[in-house]
């Protein structure tokens, strides 16, 4: 990594990081998800059309990823105000970020089966 | 520079060098920001602040709307699966629902696009790039709270 593009390194500056990616990424999905919602208005047939390639297993790992963004920003932004809003939120950024991580992943673990479940049925038989 | 010169004190000669006395006063310079009578009363205003308030109070309802949402369409009674024109007929004839989504449209929209604004003011470099990446940012978020806005208000489950 050439010098002078890395800011301090280590839980801070990437945490920071990690918000920002998975806040774009958030908004651009939004964005899309407004659209295809908004053909309700059209036909039921156009918005039950688009919807169910949402169904299909390629999407649903991409709805995985969505959930992974979301918990994470979700986390981390609760973090955030506690940085902000705790007297002592600045000197225990680092253990927060860890339990940040830590409750990320047993909700990652817990998802698994809501959100891959339909399209691990559809790939292998029920 | 390869040395440095210091007198005996090992103060610089900058800082060493006592030009002005009792007598001799230094002139005083008025601080560049001084509010003098002339100031206009109203300056920039705290669009700054109240947009980082605004990304905290937004952020935590937002986690209780998104995640409430997230565990209805993906998590509980069968997860996307169950999706379809009917399911969304069915939410919206509750008044509570669509306040619900309402209130989570304009919120993750304005929270999203204040984002935005904070990613482009920080890379966009060029005074063209930055206007006109935040013009397509504000007209991308306008049109889609409005269009958000209609669909919620104007659907209508009998449209076949």
């Amino acid at each position: 990594m050439p010098a002078g593009t890395l800011y301090r390194g280590r839980e801070g500056m990437w945490s920071w990081v990690a918000h920002r990616v998975t806040g774009v990424l958030i908004f651009f999905f939004l964005f899309v998800h407004v659209l295809d919602t908004a053909l309700v208005r059209v036909s039921p047939e156009a918005y039950d059309t688009v919807v169910a390639t949402y169904k299909t297993p390629i999407v649903a790992l991409l709805e995985y990823g969505l959930v992974a963004a979301i918990l994470f920003h979700a986390l981390n932004g609760l973090r955030v105000i506690a940085v902000d809003f705790w007297v002592k939120g600045a000197r225990y950024q680092k253990q927060m970020l860890w339990t940040v991580v830590a409750l990320w992943a047993v909700l990652m673990l817990g998802a698994i089966y809501p959100v891959l479940g339909h399209a691990a049925r559809e790939l292998f038989g029920s | 520079m390869s040395t440095t010169e210091t007198n005996a004190s090992g103060v610089g000669p900058v800082e060493g060098a006592s030009l002005y006395s009792v007598d001799n006063p230094a002139p005083v310079i008025e601080p560049p920001r001084k509010r003098t009578k002339k100031t206009p009363k109203s300056t920039r205003g705290n669009f700054e602040l109240a947009a980082w308030l605004f990304m905290r109070l937004s952020g935590v309802v937002l986690v209780v709307l998104v995640i409430g949402h997230l565990l209805i369409q993906l998590v509980l009674d069968g997860g996307v699966s169950k999706i379809g024109f009917a399911f969304v007929a069915g939410r919206w004839a509750s008044p509570f629902w669509q306040v619900w989504d309402l209130l989570m449209l304009w919120l993750a929209m304005l929270h999203g696009a204040n984002g935005l604004r904070t990613v482009i003011n920080d890379y966009a470099e060029r005074p063209n790039t930055r206007l006109w990446l935040k013009g397509l940012l504000y007209t991308a978020t306008v049109f889609t709270i409005l269009l958000g806005t209609l669909v919620i208000f104007t659907f209508d489950p009998n449209i076949r």
